[in-house]
């Protein structure tokens, strides 16, 4: 029972986590969909890396990849209709699209666990969440019934659930949003996993409930300094918490940068336009900047850059060139660490 | 839960009552005269014909013929035939357990092989056994069940010689095999269907997906977390067939010449013997109401968003 | 306790409406045609073989039921008593009198089978009718006015569904010396409205609560506008996907009772009568008997599968 004891200001050590390789790799990910309407290209080439401690905040509206890349790492896409056609996932090195199933299992959970979104429709309505947290440590470590629901209860007391004992046998639906999302994260938590990808945590959570659930997720975060993937499409969550940024658009990353250089300097149109549109004080009575038009079709993406249709900077390069994701450096050629753009014209976006 | 089941318990009086009232009235109030029956064709006495319907109250107004038939129904007196004078608590202890055994027979056959099919279509929806299986049970469904019983008929018995055309014995489970998988047919048709389409529904379900992420086997993701979401409709299904298997069994036992309730009732109608009709009537709606009570407080086991207060 | 029910009845349907709408981003590309509900089914059912087989088989049969002179010049009561049973069919005569052989009274067994869609369809048709208006009705008054009325209703419901349908059947039809048509579709549809009640109740209790209804009543729409103009149009579609499928039950279970010999009789030319005449030779003439069940049952079939279809069409959760 020493698990979830552990002293929270020695972060334990990890194997491999000094040896150079990151913890998650993802490498020229791409995912595709059978839809009725042809094939829908969610995924077009994504790249990042997640080291142990470190988060990573994938932002991007509804439609950008964010959530498919995720269930890629999981190994949970719904294949058919969804198909990786190229692309390696390595996790500590070792690519999983290449792993059996059986191999595949035994790292969901255990070494990688998620959080999904929409707590009451991702439980299961009609067993207990001591059960359902138990079922962790059944399946994965072999304990008897009876441990697994003590080994439950100390898990929701971790995530701050009043009266755990006595809510251990209580069904999702009798549980407030707030707690229920606890409930994900515990499970989630179970097993002390290296890497946690997080879904849109807190979307349907009232907002002061947010700050908490947040705030919890980065305390155990720190306190075991596991890797964490924060998919989210709000810029408000993102700052406080993460340590870099990845921005999606249309299945590609358009920018990378550390947490606060981005906020500071943007790199691409498409940030700055996310980023302009954010409500500001100081801006009080003045309209609300809006970035023009949809995000575009997936089985119809334009050609050139996704975003020139939408882009008032867009040229007519953009119409016809991918831009590739290159590094972003100082006016004098310094390199910036960490940032990268896929825009044509980066240089006049971040320094113009 | 006590107190849901006692007011359900209360609720089920006058539905019964308004149930076999309605039959009631149905059999005595509509034209149809079982003395007149009785006589046949020969010439009879008015006054004889007159004195009989005095002697069983059928020249009463129908309250009073419904009171008193209720009345004799709480002491747990039936009735007797005006034809037989048979009791009618007899014919029903006679019939009774046939058709029982024979529903069940039906119920646990279309149970065991109707989910069965359910859970192999419904894991790979539309695939090929999917829509295999879909087809085959629009066509069992398709199929009333005399149709059923005599291509059974025709085939096991004057074809392949393997049974016998009609029941011997209407107490051996071995002669009423081919009978209950006949009555069984259609409700299994319906159970394949149902179990296939909450599966394939429940597959595509949020929690469907935490469960793999969880990592656990197969086996289990399917086996605890889909079939305990997929069955809950199934089991509702199958406890409101119940009374439909019973009423069914009217046409299998007709077919295959079973001596149970169908058979009796059949026979009383066909005499107006309204006690028989109405007793035996009872007895079903009665089943029928208990089995839609048991199955909505196991709907509350089975399903925790559900609270009965 | 009528509120109750609801609750219990629409619970599932809740979740599963919610876990649609978190289906996966990318499986659902932002289409920006705008399609109703009846415009969108069409579509579906346009490109669905099973639609398009069994609503051909329908037409069909609504022919055969409407105008049986044009498939046979044979009439299905010239019996002619020296071909009874020693006619086997010719199962290459097509369309000709002898194509399925004759009857037990040297009967055309085409003729008749031919003729006998007429009743079926009838009856089918009729008890369909019957039930969807006595059901809609019933089911929409307790479901908009509630309370004592629903109570009241609901039992009413209830005690109907209480009655084991066969059963019911066969007790009231015996009572009838000559069983016309109209005396079954009457019998049938008295027993058989409380399915519909109930699905229509259930969609007028939801509908009820919608904002553009409470909107409505918010304007000062009469009670009989907004039960016609807005609660009905938009209960229709479970109701038209439950009465649909029920026709086909309807056309099985009028050939039950004319097979039990409660049903349709002679001089009515009915499938089920057919079979139930079968039934006597069925060892040496098994023709005789199974022509015309395979009439039921593809009747039936057709009549399911178009039911179906209409469902999947109408019940965008099943796509």
């Amino acid at each position: 029972m020493t698990i979830i004891d552990k002293p929270a200001d020695v972060p334990a050590p990890r194997p491999d986590t000094d040896s150079g390789t990151p913890l998650l790799e993802v490498r020229d990910l791409h995912v595709e969909f059978k839809t009725r309407d042809g094939v829908a290209k969610a995924v077009n080439g994504v790249n990042y890396t997640v080291s142990a401690g470190e988060t990573l905040a994938v932002l991007g509206e509804s439609g950008s990849g964010k959530s498919v890349t995720a269930q890629a790492i999981m190994g949970i896409l719904d294949m058919p209709p969804g198909r990786i056609p190229k692309g390696e996932i390595l996790f500590r090195g070792e690519d999983m699209l290449k792993m059996s199933e059986e191999e595949r299992r035994k790292i969901r959970g255990r070494k990688i666990a998620m959080i999904f979104q929409d707590a009451l429709s991702s439980l299961n309505p009609v067993l207990s969440v001591g059960y359902q947290l138990g079922e962790m440590f059944r399946v994965h470590l072999g304990l008897s019934k009876k441990d697994a629901k003590a080994r439950a209860i100390e898990l929701m007391d971790r995530v701050k659930i009043p009266a755990a004992a006595a809510r251990v046998g209580d069904y999702p639906h009798q549980f407030s949003g707030g707690m229920r999302q606890r409930i994900m994260i515990a499970m989630a938590l179970a097993l002390e996993p290296d890497l946690i990808i997080a879904d849109e945590p807190t979307t349907a959570l009232d907002v002061t409930v947010q700050a908490q659930v947040m705030d919890l997720l980065a305390e155990l975060q720190r306190e075991y300094n596991m890797g964490l993937i924060l998919i989210t499409h709000d810029l408000g969550v993102v700052a406080d918490v993460a340590d870099k940024i990845a921005v999606m658009y249309a299945g590609r990353i358009v920018e990378t940068a550390p947490v606060h250089e981005l906020y500071k300097r943007p790199a691409h149109p498409y940030t700055r336009g996310l980023l302009d549109s954010i409500p500001r004080l100081d801006q009080k009575g003045q309209e609300l900047y809006a970035i023009k038009g949809l995000p575009p079709n997936l089985t119809r993406i334009p050609s050139g850059c996704a975003f020139n249709p939408r882009c008032p900077k867009a040229q007519d390069i953009c119409r016809t060139e991918v831009p590739a994701l290159s590094l972003v450096t100082e006016q004098d050629g310094t390199e910036l660490p960490g940032r990268g753009s896929a825009c044509h014209f980066w240089k006049e976006t971040i320094h113009g | 839960m006590g107190r849901y089941v006692a007011r359900r318990l209360l609720q089920m009086i006058p539905v019964f009552l308004g149930s076999t009232f309605l039959i009631f009235m149905m059999m005595y109030v509509l034209p149809g005269d079982p003395v007149r029956a009785l006589m046949g064709e020969q010439a009879y006495d008015p006054t004889v014909v007159e004195n009989i319907r005095h002697d069983l109250g059928l020249d009463r107004p129908w309250w009073w013929q419904y009171g008193h038939y209720l009345g004799g129904l709480f002491q747990g007196d039936f009735g007797t035939e005006i034809a037989s004078k048979r009791e009618v608590a007899d014919i029903i202890a006679d019939a009774f357990p046939v058709t029982i055994r024979l529903t069940l027979f039906a119920f646990v056959f279309m149970v065991v092989v109707g989910i069965g099919l359910g859970v192999v279509a419904g894991l790979r929806p539309d695939s090929v056994r999917d829509r295999g299986l879909l087809t085959l049970t629009l066509v069992l469904i398709s199929m009333p069940s005399f149709v059923l019983g005599y291509l059974m008929q025709y085939i096991f018995a004057f074809q392949l010689q393997m049974i016998t055309p009609t029941v011997q014995d209407s107490e051996s489970f071995g002669d009423l095999f081919l009978p209950a998988i006949v009555l069984g047919s259609l409700s299994l048709a319906y159970v394949a269907r149902l179990t296939r389409t909450s599966m394939a529904e429940n597959l595509r379900a949020d929690y469907m997906r935490t469960a793999v992420a969880k990592g656990l086997p197969r086996r289990r993701v399917v086996g605890v977390h889909l079939m305990r979401n997929s069955l809950i409709p199934v089991v509702t299904f199958l406890g409101t067939d119940i009374g439909n298997l019973m009423t069914g069994a009217i046409v299998t036992e007709g077919i295959f010449n079973v001596q149970g309730v169908g058979n009796a009732i059949f026979e009383a109608l066909t005499r107006r013997e309204g006690a028989t009709v109405v007793g035996i009537a009872s007895l079903i709606v009665i089943v029928y109401l208990f089995t839609s009570l048991l199955v909505d407080l196991l709907y509350a086991v089975l399903d925790p968003r559900i609270r009965y207060a | 306790m009528p509120e109750k029910t609801a609750d219990k009845v629409e619970l599932p349907e809740a979740t599963g409406a919610a876990s649609e709408a978190t289906a996966p981003e990318a499986g659902t590309p932002a289409s920006a045609k705008a399609r109703s509900l009846w415009s969108d089914a069409w579509h579906d059912l346009r490109r669905n073989p099973l639609f398009l087989i069994s609503a051909v088989l329908i037409v069909l049969l609504i022919v055969m039921a409407a105008a049986p002179s044009l498939f046979t010049s044979a009439s299905p009561r010239d019996a002619d008593l020296a071909k009874h049973y020693l006619q086997p069919p010719n199962w290459g005569h097509f369309f000709a009198p002898d194509w399925f052989g004759y009857d037990g009274q040297g009967r055309s067994i085409y003729a008749r089978v031919i003729y006998g869609a007429r009743a079926s369809i009838l009856v089918g048709v009729g008890v369909t009718l019957a039930v969807t208006v006595l059901g809609t009705l019933v089911g929409m008054v307790a479901g908009y006015f509630g309370g004592l009325v629903d109570t009241l209703l609901s039992r009413v419901t209830d005690i109907f569904m209480g009655i084991p349908y066969l059963l019911g059947a066969l007790v009231i039809l015996t009572t009838f010396a000559e069983r016309k048509v109209w005396v079954v579709i009457l019998a049938m549809a008295f027993l058989g409205w409380t399915t519909i009640a109930r699905v229509a109740r259930g969609a007028v209790v939801t509908i009820k609560q919608a904002d553009y209804v409470v909107a409505a009543k918010a304007l000062g729409a009469s009670t009989t506008r907004v039960l016609l103009r807005h609660i009905l149009p938009n209960a229709l579609a479970p109701i038209i996907v439950v009465a649909t499928i029920a026709l086909g039950g309807y056309i099985a279970a009028e050939a039950t009772l004319s097979f039990l010999g409660v049903g349709l009789a002679e001089p009515t030319v009915s499938w089920g009568v057919d079979v139930s005449a079968g039934r006597q030779q069925l060892r040496n003439a098994p023709y005789v008997l199974i022509v015309p069940s395979v009439m039921v049952s593809v009747t039936v079939l057709s009549f399911l599968m178009f039911g179906d279809a209409v469902r999947n069409a109408l019940d965008p959760k099943l796509r």
